[in-house]
């Protein structure tokens, strides 16, 4: 067990190497300097205490998704629709906020409220994927994508339609909130601890749902085998259902932080593929709960470090996508090694 | 072309399914085998259709010449093709289109040719099939025609036919059998795989009989029912001390319950089972018992009549209905069906307590897996992944997992692959059970094991029932005979 456990370690070690191996060859090939580059992401992620908060603020929404996906992925689903999710939580709390824009209540009361609708707003949408497989027979991953697409369009119509800006509709988004309908932020930085607080919470209470309790248990049944966990008679296909409920709750959560505390506003990319990035995340944890906050923290680092690139080196800061990208690919890649030799092992 | 199986081996982990089997089969002859359910005969004819190969030392020898197959394509390279129980053909394509499936080197097919030969190669055979139609459309037994010609057309000279007429109409098997008469004229090779003593009977011109994966003898015409049974099943008939059952309350009546899947349909079931009555399902694979077995558990809605369970009318009831009135089902299928690979032992004693509350009580669970890893003898521990098991501790771990009281349980080859000892160990456990009140039901292909251990067997052939038979007096002679549909009519079926 505790072999095991060392050897997955040392693999997925072995994965990253391979995928920093892989990305410095890619930067050769194009004559750049990959110590240089790494070098400057570094810096332009942990530098200094502006840009860390900035990697602070990709990390909430990114550990948000995430927590909601182990939650779907315990129950065996590909919840691809989690970008649709995000989406309609942002555009569910907007939906609040506008609603509350001229009323006397407390401010407070009005952001929690608009919370509340964003993780609403997301849960309907997983809703609509989960009806779609349970009830309909569409496999969720092709349900979701469907879904994102729809989510998509309806931003740019509501931006450009019921919720365009006085005189001109533009690409910027909605007319922006007043500034006590925002989550408190710290100053001069663009982080709000309280999302701060709320990401890390959401992804502790995952931990301990799937790890502590009769329904993480249910759930994980469900998702490992389906067939058995029926005749063991675990309601299967409600499970089905809450695991999409409670990531899409998550999933609208991230989307009303992006609101609430970064844009202010509804723009047309409002979940600026944090759902896709929290999928990566999530396989390359396998699923355990545990690794979900240090991953996620690099990942958002990969992401705010490359915009350093274009500026600094002339490169594009899609560097950082290769990277994850390559990362995951490695990370299954060695994964599948690693069971091969475990097997190979006990039949010898 | 003459078929030699020579020295063939093959062990699958720590399972000898064939042992040294050697068998030559003359060209132009129809061979049937014949064997019970893992006698080995599907292993056999896997190796020689390429599907899998055989162990070091085994040959295969074609026409005097010795050949090595990897793979299904090799094999019809050789002349060899399968025709498998269920239709391997793709059924929302047309029916040219299947045909000309799988022929080598026409990457653009000339589909008027392949129509003309189509025609052509179904006029010889009496076949009536539109090669435009959709394969869906088809019965099995044409499924089974369209898979003949196609076999043909690839230039196979031996042919092997797995159960070929289960599920098939009197008519369709008339024909079937008619084609395959013609083969032999042409020096093409038959071996027709059964457990239909009848049709094995009227159609072959030789029989080799496989038991736990050795060949036992083979038999020419004519032949003698009796022989072949003792063959297929041993002599040898150990019954053990039984004691009668002190039969109690009705725990489940069937009240001309009617069943049906896509190959199957059973009319009119009557039944009775009591408290403390163990009763046994015997037939071979597929002949209906695993239906009864589901729609025991309510896992199959009867198309017709009336279920009841201590009292309770549960017709059209879910499994869930079934299961609050403590019905239990394990199926053979452990990691498939009954257990869940990546979760723990302990894990999956407490789910099957059917837990309520929020926080899981991982020292209750653990105590839990102690005590029945304990008292069910597992090797194991409470943390070992499920999978990680063998298959004797797999299967008494899914025994540990039934739940206390229950009024029946229901068993599909609860002792399939394990050996004396873990056999005699379960089913004391399920006797104490049965002790205290609870009712089973079992499916199994040792016939031995039926008489052994039921009270009454039910015998089903094709979808007809027996009535149930007094185990103390049945033999395994006659079982075996009704398992493979003969003297049916002394003791008739429940529609009589």
């Amino acid at each position: 067990m505790l072999k095991s456990r060392f050897s997955g370690l040392l693999f997925q070690l072995i994965a990253l190497a391979l995928s920093f191996g892989v990305v410095s060859l890619i930067l050769i090939s194009i004559d750049a300097s990959p110590s240089e580059a790494f070098r400057n992401m570094f810096k332009g992620s942990f530098g200094e205490m502006r840009k860390f908060a900035e990697v602070l603020v990709a990390f909430v929404p990114l550990l948000l998704v995430t927590a909601g996906l182990l939650v779907t992925f315990s129950a065996g689903l590909w919840n691809i629709g989690v970008e649709g999710q995000v989406v309609l939580g942002a555009i569910a709390t907007t939906w609040v906020y506008r609603y509350f824009l001229e009323s006397d209540l407390p401010p407070a009361l009005i952001i929690t409220l608009a919370i509340l609708g964003g993780m609403i707003g997301g849960a309907i949408w997983a809703a609509f994927t989960g009806i779609l497989k349970v009830f309909g027979g569409v496999n969720e991953i092709f349900g979701g994508l469907g879904l994102n697409f729809v989510a998509t369009a309806l931003t740019i119509y509501l931006i450009f339609g019921p919720w365009k800006r006085p005189g001109v509709a533009s690409m910027s988004g909605t007319i922006p909130f007043p500034d006590e309908f925002s989550l408190p932020l710290i100053e001069n930085l663009r982080i709000s601890p309280w999302a701060l607080g709320i990401a890390l919470i959401a992804i502790i209470i995952v931990f301990f749902l799937l790890q502590g309790t009769y329904f993480g248990l249910k759930l994980k049944a469900v998702g490992k085998n389906f067939r058995a966990a029926y005749l063991l008679g675990i309601p299967t296909w409600q499970y089905s259902m809450y695991s999409f409920l409670i990531c899409g709750a998550l999933a609208g959560l991230a989307g009303a932080m992006q609101v609430a505390a970064v844009y202010h506003r509804l723009i047309p990319s409002i979940s600026s593929g944090y759902g896709y990035l929290g999928l990566m995340v999530a396989m390359l944890i396998n699923y355990q709960a545990i690794w979900a906050i240090p991953v996620a923290l690099f990942f958002a680092a990969l992401n705010i470090g490359s915009i350093q690139l274009p500026i600094v080196m002339k490169l594009d800061s899609s560097l950082s996508g290769v990277l994850q990208g390559v990362l995951v690919l490695f990370a299954l890649l060695v994964e599948g090694a690693r069971q091969k030799f475990i097997k190979k092992g006990q039949n010898t | 072309m003459n078929v030699e199986l020579k020295n063939i081996n093959k062990h699958f982990g720590k399972v000898h399914a064939n042992k040294d089997i050697t068998l030559n089969i003359p060209s132009g002859t129809i061979q049937g085998i014949l064997g019970e359910n893992g006698a080995g005969k599907s292993t056999l004819m896997k190796i020689l259709s390429g599907f899998i190969q055989a162990d070091s030392g085994s040959q295969i020898i074609l026409d005097g010449k010795s050949v090595v197959m990897n793979s299904p394509a090799d094999a019809i390279q050789y002349g060899i093709g399968m025709l498998h129980q269920d239709p391997l053909d793709f059924p929302p394509m047309k029916i040219l289109d299947n045909f000309l499936l799988g022929i080598p080197g026409s990457f653009f097919p000339n589909r008027k040719e392949a129509t003309q030969d189509f025609n052509l190669l179904a006029k010889e055979y009496g076949f009536s099939l539109d090669p435009e139609n959709y394969v869906d459309s088809l019965t099995v037994g044409e499924r089974q025609q369209l898979e003949i010609m196609r076999l043909l057309f690839l230039g196979v000279r031996v042919f092997i036919l797995d159960e070929p007429t289960t599920g098939i109409s009197a008519a369709q098997k008339e024909k079937l059998f008619t084609t395959l008469k013609k083969f032999p004229e042409q020096a093409m090779t038959v071996i027709f795989v059964s457990h239909k003593l009848e049709d094995v009977e009227s159609l072959c011109d030789r029989v080799a009989v496989l038991r736990a994966g050795q060949l036992v003898g083979t038999l020419n015409p004519p032949y003698q029912t009796k022989k072949i049974v003792e063959m297929m099943f041993g002599k040898e008939i150990t019954l053990g001390e039984r004691k009668p059952a002190n039969v109690g309350e009705p725990v489940l009546s069937f009240d001309n319950i009617s069943l049906e899947d896509a190959r199957l349909r059973i009319k009119n079931i009557n039944l009775e089972v009591r408290e403390h009555e163990v009763i046994g399902l015997a037939g071979m694979e597929g002949s209906g018992q695993d239906l009864f077995m589901r729609a025991c558990a309510g896992l199959v809605r009867p198309v017709g009549g009336k279920i009841q369970l201590k009292g309770q009318d549960l017709s059209g009831k879910s499994y869930h209905a079934f299961k609050q009135v403590g019905v239990n089902f394990l199926p053979a299928a452990r990691l498939e069906e009954g257990l869940i690979p990546g979760l723990s032992l302990t894990d999956h004693f407490i789910l099957a307590e059917q837990p309520r509350g929020i926080f899981i009580d991982r020292i209750a669970g653990q105590r839990l897996a102690e005590e029945r890893i304990q008292s069910f003898n597992i090797r194991g521990t409470p943390l070992s992944p499920i999978e990680s098991l063998s298959g004797g501790n797999q299967q008494r771990a899914e025994l540990a997992l039934l739940q206390n009281p229950l009024s029946l349980i229901l068993l599909e080859h609860p002792t399939r692959g394990l050996d004396i000892e873990s056999v005699i160990y379960i089913w004391s456990k399920l006797k104490e059970r049965c002790h205290h009140g609870t009712s089973i039901i079992f499916i199994s292909s040792d016939l031995e094991e039926i008489l052994q251990y039921s009270d009454r067997v039910l015998v089903f052939f094709s979808g007809k029932v027996s009535q149930p038979l007094d185990a103390n007096k049945t033999s395994v002679e006659e079982l075996g005979q009704l398992i493979g549909g003969k003297g049916w009519a002394e003791i008739g079926d429940t529609h009589a």
